[in-house]
Parts: structure tokens; sequence; C-alpha cells
């Protein structure tokens, strides 16, 4: 007993935090698959899955069963070695901003002084490992569709990085937990409307998501840079995917709605992690909101949309914030 | 705590073997993707260094401006320019292998001859706090002169890639 005594809090910090961030990525795949399923299917006058459990509930469960019994296949003429390391490439970074992540004034893995660049530094990445499917695949589809996803990150890597800034100006800190300290008093979304606007149209396009869902193309391109992948390996990068939109969501939700800062409820003893969720998933049902209203945009358009509209707009805000804050 | 050092120790070690190695498959690999791959690798191990060295700062710039920037356009260039399993052409003979070597040479002798030279302060007597402010501090107020000229290469470059934009991309 005296060698676990002697060893440092971390050892049990660590583990606790991870088996924690994991599972709560699992669940919320879970959960997000089966609320797009069903939003869907109500947004268009039909039921959505029904048959396994009650309303469905289980079917997504039933679901990842499936596909974790599946073979994985390695296509003959393939890069075999990056093509079984891209899946976990785009999966690890996915994962990583939960450790900077203030779900609660006492619930986060660590509060470095860089949070936001490091939340940032890990989504770029994430374009590493896209690339790095789409190519180790030995397939057009899958390089074209690597090649556009590849080019709209770079594209929206920005605004959402100077939209982020600009709320760090107004703060004065780079700490995630210092940003929604500070909302306290007003969140941030009052002050850097713009901003919030910016960053959350460009991080829609950061997660691929429709109206910016180019990447997957059915008609020209199949399903872009994952064609090729079955089975788990398909799952990690659909896991990935979710896992970035709920990680997007709840960044939107620290640096402009205020995180975890709302009133008391009254059933709940730890209210301040219900609020952080419950305006993380309310941001997440808004994108699946516009994925079945808004059509979606050509690939030019996207680009111009983001290099001449979203960047101009965000260095102006953030030029008008530094003189606001200096004034 | 020692059991910290220990774990240090073998990280330093390990952003070591990962700087080298991926800086050998950058130069080494016939597929050119290997090499930007490998480069990225370098790259990384280079940031965990920074880490190494209580420079969290510099270790996410490292990751965002040279992983995240860098290797894309260069891997943009491959993705354009080759088929998947193209090998690249071999480029080092001849005068160009005499070059190469006698250039590697020069550049790992000045930073022998810079290692050897310069007075390393031991660990107790900073020079600085290396944090965010003093970083900032330093790059706009005592080096300003240096971080401008940096910025007017950048700037030589936008302006040379606006002018090979200019002509569009042909008739062929």
């Amino acid at each position: 007993m005296d060698f676990i005594a002697n060893l440092p809090p971390h050892f049990f910090r660590i583990p606790i935090a991870l088996t924690l961030v994991i599972s709560l990525v699992f669940i919320n795949a879970l959960i997000m698959v089966y609320l797009e399923r069903k939003i869907a299917g109500h947004m268009q006058f039909r039921l959505g899955p029904m048959e396994v459990g009650w309303h469905g509930l289980l079917q997504t469960a039933i679901d990842a069963v499936k596909l974790m019994s599946k073979q994985l296949i390695v296509p003959d003429k393939a890069h075999t070695r990056l093509f079984r390391i891209a899946p976990l490439l785009a999966f690890t970074p996915a994962v990583l901003p939960f450790a900077v992540m203030p779900f609660a004034p006492n619930l986060q893995a660590v509060d470095i002084n860089i949070g936001v660049i490091f939340i940032i530094a890990m989504a770029s990445l994430n374009v590493m490992a896209i690339f790095v499917a789409g190519w180790a695949s030995n397939n057009k589809y899958a390089l074209l569709g690597a090649m556009r996803s590849v080019s709209q990150n770079i594209a929206y890597e920005i605004p959402v990085l100077l939209s982020l800034l600009s709320a760090v100006f107004v703060v004065g800190s780079f700490s995630l937990g210092d940003i929604v300290g500070y909302q306290g008093k007003i969140w941030l979304f009052i002050v850097q409307p713009l901003a919030f606007l910016i960053y959350f149209v460009s991080s829609v396009a950061e997660t691929n998501r429709a109206p910016f869902d180019l990447p997957e193309a059915e008609s020209e391109l199949t399903a872009g840079f994952h064609t090729e992948y079955s089975g788990m390996a398909f799952a990690l990068f659909f896991l990935g995917e979710y896992t970035e939109m709920f990680v997007v969501s709840s960044i939107a939700t620290a640096v402009f709605l205020g995180g975890w800062h709302g009133f008391p409820l009254p059933f709940f003893e730890y209210s301040s992690v219900v609020w952080f969720l419950l305006k993380t998933y309310f941001l997440m049902f808004l994108m699946i909101w516009f994925r079945w209203t808004f059509p979606r945009v050509r690939f030019d358009q996207l680009l111009n949309f983001s290099w001449k509209y979203l960047i101009p707009f965000s260095l102006v805000n953030l030029l008008i914030t530094a003189v606001v804050v200096k004034l | 705590m020692l059991i910290y050092h220990y774990i240090s120790e073998i990280l330093f070690f390990a952003f070591i073997v990962l700087t080298f190695f991926g800086g050998i498959l950058a130069v080494r690999s016939k597929l050119i993707i290997h090499s930007v791959l490998g480069l990225a690798v370098c790259f990384l191990g280079v940031a965990g260094l920074y880490f190494y060295l209580d420079s969290p700062f510099l270790s996410m710039m490292q990751i965002l401006i040279y992983v995240g920037a860098i290797c894309i356009v260069l891997v943009f260039g491959v993705m354009v320019g080759y088929t998947p399993t193209q090998i690249a052409e071999k480029h080092l003979k001849g005068k160009n292998l005499v070059l190469a070597v006698m250039s590697g040479a020069l550049v790992f002798s000045l930073m022998t001859a810079v290692i050897f030279k310069s007075e390393f302060v031991p660990a107790a007597k900073r020079t600085g706090d290396f944090s965010m402010e003093w970083l900032g501090r330093s790059l706009l107020y005592d080096y300003c002169l240096a971080f401008e000229l940096i910025s007017l290469i950048l700037l030589a470059a936008i302006v040379g890639a606006i002018i090979l934009g200019q002509g569009g991309r042909g008739d062929n």
C-alpha cells in the first residue's frame, strides 16, 4: 500500500479522466446518430428508426455491434500501413481537446494557459489524417474527397482562429477557464455577435457537415475520403466526426455562450454541468437542423464564402476589437 | 518527485527518436508521400522537445504552423503532382552528391561551432520567464526589427504567389 500511496496524484487523475472522456465520446456518438436519424425523420414527416427498442432507442447500439462484427477490408493496391493507421490518426486529435474542456468549475482535466491554441492545434492535426486516409486508399474518389476535405478545412480554419482570437482579446487570456470565468458578468455572445456567427458557420464547415458536406458527395465522389473503409475503421471516422461536432459546439459554448454559467436549477445539485451540456447539445441540434433544411452549396461557392466574406469580416472584427480593448 | 523525473527522461528520448527517424524518413524514403509524412513526424518530435523545454506555447505553434500548415501545403503539391505509387526520381548523384555532402558538412560544422562557442546558462539562471507575455514583448519590443524583416519575407512570398497565380491555369 505504501507504494500506491507514494504515487503522484496524476497517476489516478489521468486514468479516471481518460475513462470518463472515452465513455463520453462513445455515448455522445450513440446519442447523436440516434438524434440525427430521428430529427431527420420528423423533419421529413416520417418516424425514423422505430423497430429496435422503444421508439428505436437501441438502433444505434445494434448498429455499433454490427459494425464491430464486420471484416476490415484493406484494398489490394492500398498502402496497408497508412491505411490502417489513418482512422486512429483521425480519432485521436478529436478526443484530445477534452483535456482542456471546462465542463464545470471543478470539472476540467487540466487548465493550461493556452487552452484555445491547444484545441486549434489538435484540429489542424485532423486534416493530416483525412489526407492520409484518402491517399492510402489508392482510389481516385477517396483522393478527390480528401483533397476537397483538406482544402475546405484549411480555408475554414482561418476564420475559426480569427473569431476565437477576438474573444481572447476581450478576455485577455487563452485559458478556457479564464474565458468562462470572465463570462459571469456578460456572455461574450453579446459582446462579439459577429465573431460567434463566424465561428459557428466555419465550425460547421470544419466538421464537414451539411450544407458544407461536399467531401461526401454521393453522386460524384461516393463517400469521399472514407470510401474504402469498412467496419470499425469506418466507425472510427464517424466517431471522430461526431466527437468533433461535440468539441466545436462545446468550444462555442465555453467561449461565447457563457460555458457553465446559468441560474441554479431546482432539482440538480450539479447544475453547471447540466447547463454546459444543455447549451452544447442545443448547438448540435442547430447543426442537425441546418443539415436537413439548407441546400448544399457548390464547391467554389464554399471556398469563396470563406476567403471573400468570412476571413475579411473576421479580420475587421478583430481590428475593431483590438482598438476598443486598447481604448 | 523521482517518478516524474523518469517519465520526463523517457519522453525526452522518445521525442529525440521521433525527430531523428522522422528526419531520416523525410530524406531517405523513395515515395515522396513518405517524405512528407516523415517531415510531419519530425516536426511533431520537435514540438515535443519544445514541450520538454517547458515552452508549451512554442510547441503548440510548431504543431499548428509546421504540421497543420506547411506539411499540408506540401501535401497539396504531392496530391496534385504524383500518383500514389510513383517513385521519386533520384537526383542524388554526380555533381549533386558532391554539392550535397559539402553543404551538409558546412551546415554541420557551423552548427557544432555555434554549440561549442555559446555559453550555456545553467537552469537556475533563466534569461526570461518564457511565458507568452515575455515572448510577445521580446518579439514586438526588443527584436522588433528582426520580426518585421521576417514578415517582409512573407510579404514577398505572397506577392510572388499572386504573380504566379495571375496568369491563371493557361490553355493546357
